[in-house]
């Protein structure tokens, strides 16, 4: 699916990244916790959070997501969208919730990058 | 392959505006000398994590790089608290991070977990009120790409 075709499902507008609209995305993962992105999200996944602080930039650009979903009606503050611009990672914002944005993109076929974590994940001493 | 980098880099504690700012040059370097994208990601990570944790814990630090053909060697040094309990903070979960921190969005206690999945060979040192060692080391050569 593209960011086009996304933008339209979550009634979403573009804060950065333009010319980058035609990229296909298939996959997703969402939450408000970084540590949590850091440790599971997968590259070439799209990131929806409700963060806006240019770490939620430099955590995707570390990890090659794709573009970041802002959720919420979230508009990022202008060093944060000034680092998208930078290193090149698409930037939405969508007024529905994340719990909808989530539901919505995988009603349209987009799944989770993980779908659930392995019992391994966790190192336990 | 013919690599060869080495470099290191400071970090001052508390400095949170910057958090990330070396990581992500870093993997740009890196990039360009043609580090493979998986094993690329992998290195980020642990680079990441580790600038985090400095700037978050200690008063300051030095993450050092060198790459060779064969590995990624990462070092990160320094300066602060140190960790009481190293167990404890290998244990996914388990953090004593600030507001300020969880503000931020990290502080899950995700991080030196993290760092280890990352890494093939991970060592960490540290001694109450002096500082924190962490040692990582990525194989360029017969790399595990379904790690992480």
């Amino acid at each position: 699916m593209t960011l086009f075709e996304i933008m339209d499902i979550l009634d979403a507008k573009c804060l950065v990244g333009r010319k980058q609209l035609n990229m296909e995305v298939e996959t997703a993962f969402s939450a408000d916790l970084l540590s949590d992105v850091l440790a599971f999200a997968k590259a070439g996944s799209l990131l929806l959070t409700g963060l806006t602080n240019p770490q939620i930039v430099r955590t995707a650009s570390i990890l090659d997501i794709a573009a970041i979903i802002l959720v919420r009606g979230k508009i990022a503050p202008d060093e944060t969208l000034r680092m998208a611009d930078e290193l090149e990672i698409p930037m939405l914002s969508t007024r529905y919730i994340l719990f909808e944005t989530s539901g919505r993109l995988f009603m349209n076929g987009i799944k989770g990058c993980v779908e659930r974590v392995g019992s391994d994940t966790y190192v336990t001493l | 392959m013919n690599l060869s980098y080495e470099n290191s880099f400071e970090i001052q504690g508390g400095n949170f505006k910057k958090a990330g700012d070396i990581s992500v040059q870093i993997k740009k370097v890196l990039q360009n000398l043609g580090v493979p994208r998986a094993i690329l990601r992998r290195v980020a990570i642990a680079v990441y994590e580790s600038e985090i944790n400095i700037i978050s814990y200690a008063n300051k630090g030095i993450i050092h790089i060198q790459v060779s053909p064969e590995t990624v060697s990462i070092e990160a040094e320094d300066e602060g608290p140190g960790i009481e309990n190293i167990e404890l903070a290998m244990r996914a979960g388990y953090s004593t991070a600030t507001d300020k921190i969880r503000e931020m969005g990290f502080g899950a206690g995700m991080g030196i977990p993290n760092i280890i999945n990352c890494s093939d060979t991970f060592n960490i040192t540290s001694e109450v009120n002096k500082g924190t060692h962490l040692t990582m080391i990525i194989q360029l050569t017969n790399n595990q790409e379904e790690k992480n």
